[in-house]
């Protein structure tokens, strides 16, 4: 038998039926639900007369619209009526087809990129997908996990199946050790401003090589979350002891009789020796400073040593032009340092940083500091209930609220702004989120993104700085 | 979803690579649960002046006569031609629902992203991936005084601009959906013997997977 990557062995364990085109049926395992594209879903399953294939395979939360602010007035306390009606419409939509949902108000609510690891409702060699680009999150588990539009969340409610063309097979491999302050999202940035943003496009990426296999399992759903920022709508990671220390014991992990059986197969979830990929790319963990975008892309990104770049310098045209764009909306100059860039707002949070490890590295560096006079805003909002009270219990949210961050309720808040955070028009924000486009935050707004870490040594410094800095202090 | 007829019509010209579906469709207008009425906030930020929020009267606007679809050789555009990764970002699919309700009907690019790609099909919407330098051409075309005008024949995968024809690719499972326009589940409801045995084969594998709390 030929040596299989890990993305054949994913896809083929799902595999119903192929057509001689290479149109392929393919079965999953976890569907996951948010407000913002199930309403029309659920409401083509009434207009058609169906019902739920099997409705335990699916888990609902709402993240996107939900205040991160006081909640004690439940969802109807919600101010904007449009959002409002988006979570009752869940909840309903829930009921009457009877999908479990943790509900605003429920500890185990969050970001659905948090809530489903954290539950060990994602779990090894499964399929999961949701009406989300950021579920490639999932794969860091060793699941093939992906982003899908609404049409097709309705197709996996009445057929529990997807149509599909299998991608081809990228491995991103990343070796040697990272140095001080560089995180799972320095790692990431530094791969989307290798390969670029279209990079991946067409490709299933897993990534590997030692730098990879030393990230905790939150860092890998760091850097699995970006790998449809590099085009890729799945990334993933081969299983280890990790992976299996990370399930043990979650609420929806196998039971004691089947733990044993689960173990072995999952055993199984890596590229054999000898697999071949369409596309091998390898970087140098070494040589990753910690990153910061400076444009409107997630490619248009730099170390925090460097400076802003020069068009000029550009030879393509059409990225010369781009790139100018963005230097406009973002108020930049060329040539200047990324340290010297001064911010208004600092955000910490999204599907991407709001999990226990990120809130540790942010409050690591924000404790006995103080935010800066400049800053507006600084804003922690935690992934899930569970990572909140988590956090309170070692006390990061009295490190935070006393250097003078907001400390607030779970959810998506404003990596999107969907809800009442946001950037006004020309603020400039150090965001821990995943994309910095036109308008992400807030009209007119301007996003940097980086690491949690590199976050909270902006906030308290009022512009980037090297964040081992402040750890060798 | 309606059938795919040939049909003939004018092509706009958005010269920017990586749109994203942040930029095609806005946040704040997410927060609809109906399918319909996207298409006045398509490219909403590019295309308005001021700050645009959901019920407002787009019509009283204030338009931004920079922006391409503003231009009035533009009116009425069922082709949108683009530059690549056309799509990135967020897998709204009210992306693609804007940009059909707003009319267009085909976009022109040398790459998507992949799930708006996926997601354009699911709606009638026929995305086309040409190279690079036929896409250069075509700017220099549709960016003319006279727009331009051109027959989309998905049944011969052509392109006719008057005598000249661009043959395109496209994948036959889609291309017999979006001709027939047929719906996704429905022909996945076909196989339900596939599925279930798949289950019960599945289920003996790996019981795990199967359980619901």
């Amino acid at each position: 038998m030929s040596a299989k990557t890990l993305y054949d062995k994913l896809w083929e364990s799902h595999l119903v039926q192929t057509d001689k085109d290479g149109t392929a049926l393919i079965y999953i395992d976890r569907h996951l639900v948010h407000e913002v594209t199930s309403p029309q879903a659920f409401e083509g399953l009434r207009l058609a007369e169906r019902k739920p294939w099997r409705v335990d395979a699916n888990l609902a939360t709402p993240d996107h619209n939900v205040p991160t602010t006081e909640r004690a007035g439940g969802v109807k306390a919600i101010e904007d009526p449009i959002s409002r009606t988006q979570v009752e419409t869940l909840d309903a939509n829930c009921i009457e087809f009877g999908i479990t949902e943790f509900e605003m108000l429920d500890t185990r609510q969050g970001i659905v990129h948090v809530v489903g690891p954290e539950q060990g409702a994602t779990l090894p060699g499964m399929t999961v997908v949701c009406g989300d680009s950021h579920t490639s999150t999932h794969g860091a588990m060793g699941a093939l996990a992906f982003g899908i539009g609404t049409s097709e969340v309705e197709h996996v409610l009445a057929t529990q199946c997807l149509i599909q063309k299998k991608s081809k097979a990228m491995q991103v491999r990343v070796e040697g050790k990272t140095g001080p302050g560089v995180t799972a999202k320095d790692i990431v940035l530094a791969i989307i401003g290798e390969i670029g943003t279209a990079g991946g496009t067409g490709y299933a990426i897993e990534f590997a090589g030692s730098a990879i296999e030393d990230l905790s399992i939150e860092g890998r759903l760091t850097l699995c979350n970006m790998a449809i920022e590099a085009g890729a709508r799945a990334g993933f990671v081969a299983v280890d002891d990790k992976t299996i220390d990370y399930v043990r014991g979650r609420p929806y992990a196998p039971d004691s009789d089947q733990w044993e059986r689960a173990v072995a197969s999952w055993r199984t979830l890596h590229s054999d020796e000898g697999a071949e990929f369409h596309r091998v790319v390898t970087l140098d963990a070494a040589a990753i400073k910690p990153q910061v975008t400076w444009g409107t892309s997630p490619e248009m990104v730099v170390g925090i040593d460097d400076s802003v770049p020069n068009p000029a310098d550009e030879p393509d045209s059409v990225k010369a032009e781009g790139m100018g764009r963005a230097l406009d909306y973002m108020g930049l100059e060329a040539g200047t340092p990324m340290s010297d860039i001064a911010l208004d707002k600092v955000f910490i949070g999204s599907c991407t940083n709001s999990r226990i490890e990120d809130l540790r590295a942010a409050a690591q560096i924000a404790n006995g500091r103080q935010v800066a006079a400049n800053i507006k805003l600084a804003l922690v909002v935690p992934g899930s209930g569970l990572v909140k009270a988590q956090a309170e219990e070692e006390g990061l949210d009295r490190i935070f609220t006393d250097a003078g961050f907001e400390w607030r309720e779970p959810g998506c808040s404003m990596c999107l702004a969907m809800n009442a955070d946001r950037l006004s028009p020309g603020e400039r924000c150090a965001s821990t989120s995943n994309r910095n486009f036109e308008g992400r935050q807030g009209q007119g707004g301007r996003t940097h993104l980086v690491s949690p870490a590199m976050a909270a040594a902006a906030a308290v410094s009022g512009h980037f700085v090297d964040v081992a800095s402040l750890i060798n202090r | 979803m309606q059938k795919f007829e040939i049909f003939t019509g004018i092509v706009c010209p958005l010269d920017r690579s990586n749109v994203d579906t942040d930029a095609i469709i806005p946040k704040q207008f997410l927060k609809s649960i109906k399918r319909s009425g996207f298409g006045p906030n398509l490219f909403d930020e590019w295309r308005y002046l001021d700050q645009g929020e959901p019920g407002m009267d787009n019509s009283k606007r204030p338009v931004n006569p920079d922006f391409v679809l503003n231009d009035s050789r533009y009116i009425g555009a069922q082709i949108l031609l683009t530059r690549k990764n056309f799509g990135c970002g967020s897998s709204r699919e009210h992306a693609p629902w804007a940009l059909e309700d707003y009319g267009f009907r085909v976009i022109l690019a040398p790459s998507y992203a992949d799930i708006f790609f996926n997601n354009c099909f699911k709606n009638g919407l026929l995305p086309i991936v040409l190279e690079e330098k036929i896409i250069d051409d075509l700017f220099r075309l549709a960016s003319d005084d006279q727009a331009l005008g051109m027959t989309v024949d998905l049944h011969k995968q052509a392109l006719v601009i008057g005598d000249e024809r661009i043959l395109f690719e496209v994948d036959p499972f889609r291309k017999h959906c979006l001709i027939n326009g047929l719906d996704d589940i429905g022909l996945t409801l076909q196989k339900i013997d596939a599925i279930k045995a798949y289950e019960k084969q599945r289920k003996s594998e790996a019981p795990w997977l199967f359980h619901g709390k």
